[in-house]
């Protein structure tokens, strides 16, 4: 079964249409990036997905059950989102012990002392940190608080919006280790938004380009590695970012 | 060679709950006119050693250096007054984020115009050809339009262009470039970077160029400082980056995905107290 089956999806914002007939599957297990520049709908179709750009046609499907136009429980007990910045996605006046706990009130879900302890443990974030406001953690930590945050519902698919681009590059090292590891551990399916190719070199097994709201070309990892991209487009991302023009 | 810019024993301090704390411990530079690339993470003091040249650091920052010369004049001794008229005219600075350093309500033309102004009296019509120009070498198609635009009206990679246009028409001696394109899409960001390396090529100024990308710093530099929580660890040739002595310095090029990435797990840095 496919964990996402996207098929002929428009997204618009008000009068203006974002995304163009965009289809791709991916299959459970699988980590599958969204690559292209800014401006090009690959965050849009995340929030497609997630339930928070609402006016959509065409058909987004999650573990085979069509997905509503809004936000559903059920659906964010399979599915969760980590943001981009750990600095804005964390609420400033909220523990972490309370920003993991609240997901568990949500769903009444009871025994949230030991999930929050066990989460927090699978994430690599020590005990101590856990009555702590995000202003006293480092990016990294926040970043691990957000992950956290979405993987206490025990979720079978993450969507990763840029999960490391607000990090330092030694820090990013950590994070993404983390996340291979965690899809390793407990069979997750990823779906990771991303401009930066090496990274999806890194965590994922294929990729899609997008350009002004079309995918342009679905390719496999190792496409990537060998250089072997199709479209000229995307020859050209893959370019830009083997090297800078000069070394 | 004679030094453009010689710097020893730089110290930034900012008072802190629990006493004064040095961001940049005793930094030592001597640059001519050439490009210095300053690589290192958040909080390495990367930044604040580049502000700390143009004396942007606000109370309760306190800058002392036993030397801070510019061109033979002495920096730190000279009046708000003297040191505006350096600023903009012989040493200036482009931001990370054209978003926020960009005034909202005025329009390119006016803004590049009014760096111009700030330090020399001309005629309106010269005032027009030389901005034209400036935003034609910026590599901007159509001038005479970008002109009349509000930078909410342009993309981000055309706004750090008209930054930079706005930065080099005084004809500084000195350009200071903290993470000029690090707001930017990767197609764009050479492009940005080419730009400004040919300027200061073909203008013979110096370049300080602050990032933590050390690719991209080791690509459009001749030498480069790693900065690491004030000091600088590591001084080597640009060309000279992969054969890096200092732990710290082969940490960070290792910790870095490449696009034929085959490890299974990124070697990560030991963390020192104070940087987690």
């Amino acid at each position: 079964m496919n964990a996402l089956a996207i098929d002929n999806l428009d997204i618009s914002y008000g009068d203006s249409k974002v995304t163009h007939g965009i289809g791709f599957e991916v299959a459970e297990g699988e980590s599958f990036a969204l690559v292209g520049e800014s401006g090009s709908g690959k965050t849009t179709v995340l929030k497609a997905i997630a339930g928070m750009a609402k006016s959509w046609t065409g058909s987004i499907s999650v573990f085979g059950e069509q997905r509503t136009h809004g936000i559903d429980r059920a659906f964010a007990k399979q599915c969760q989102m980590v943001f981009q910045d750990p600095y804005g996605s964390l609420h400033p006046r909220k523990t972490v012990d309370a920003t993991l706990s609240e997901p568990l009130t949500i769903h009444g879900i009871g025994n949230s002392g030991e999930r929050v302890d066990e989460v927090m443990q699978s994430v690599g974030l020590d005990r101590r940190f856990r009555f702590r406001f995000p202003h006293q953690l480092s990016g990294g930590q926040r970043q691990r608080v957000a992950i956290a945050r979405a993987l206490i519902l025990k979720p079978r698919m993450l969507l990763l919006d840029e999960p490391t681009s607000a990090l330092d590059v030694s820090v990013q090292a950590e994070i993404l280790n983390l996340l291979k590891r965690l899809r390793r551990e407990q069979g997750l399916t990823y779906l990771m938004v991303t401009h930066n190719l090496p990274v999806v070199s890194f965590l994922c097994d294929r990729l899609a380009v997008m350009r002004h709201g079309r995918v342009v070309e679905v390719a496999s990892v190792d496409q990537l590695k060998r250089g072997a991209l199709v479209d000229t487009y995307s020859r050209e991302l893959t370019r830009f970012s083997a090297s800078h023009p000069k070394t | 060679m004679n030094a453009l810019l010689e710097i020893r024993n730089l110290k930034v301090t900012f008072p802190t709950a629990r006493g004064p704390v040095d961001v940049v411990k005793g930094l030592s530079l001597t640059l001519g006119r050439e490009r210095l690339g300053i690589v290192g993470e958040s909080g390495s003091g990367k930044s604040m050693t580049g502000r700390s040249i143009l004396r942007l650091i606000r109370s309760p920052g306190q800058v002392t250096a036993d030397e801070m010369t510019f061109n033979g004049t002495d920096l730190l001794s000279l009046s708000e007054k003297q040191m505006r008229s350096i600023r903009g005219a012989r040493i200036s600075m482009v931001m990370q984020d054209p978003k926020f350093s960009l005034n909202p309500v005025m329009t390119i033309g006016d803004q590049i115009a009014e760096a111009l102004l700030t330090h020399q009296k001309l005629g309106r019509s010269d005032i027009r050809s030389r901005t034209l120009a400036m935003l034609e070498a910026v590599r901007i198609n159509d001038p005479e339009r970008v002109l009349g635009l509000y930078p909410h009206e342009v993309s981000g990679g055309m706004g750090q262009r008209v930054m930079i246009a706005m930065m080099l028409i005084p004809e500084p001696d000195l350009l200071i470039a903290d993470e000029p394109t690090s707001a930017l899409d990767v197609s764009v960001q050479a492009q940005v970077l080419e730009i400004i390396d040919d300027l200061v090529k073909r203008k013979g100024m110096g370049l300080i160029l602050i990032s933590h990308d050390l690719d991209l710093v080791s690509a459009y530099c001749d030498r480069i400082l790693v900065m690491r929580s004030g000091e600088v660890v590591e001084e080597c040739d640009a060309g000279e980056l992969k054969n890096a002595k200092h732990p710290y310095t082969r940490g960070l090029l290792a910790s870095i995905p490449r696009l034929d990435e085959s490890r299974d797990e990124l070697p990560v840095l030991e963390r020192t107290g104070a940087s987690t």
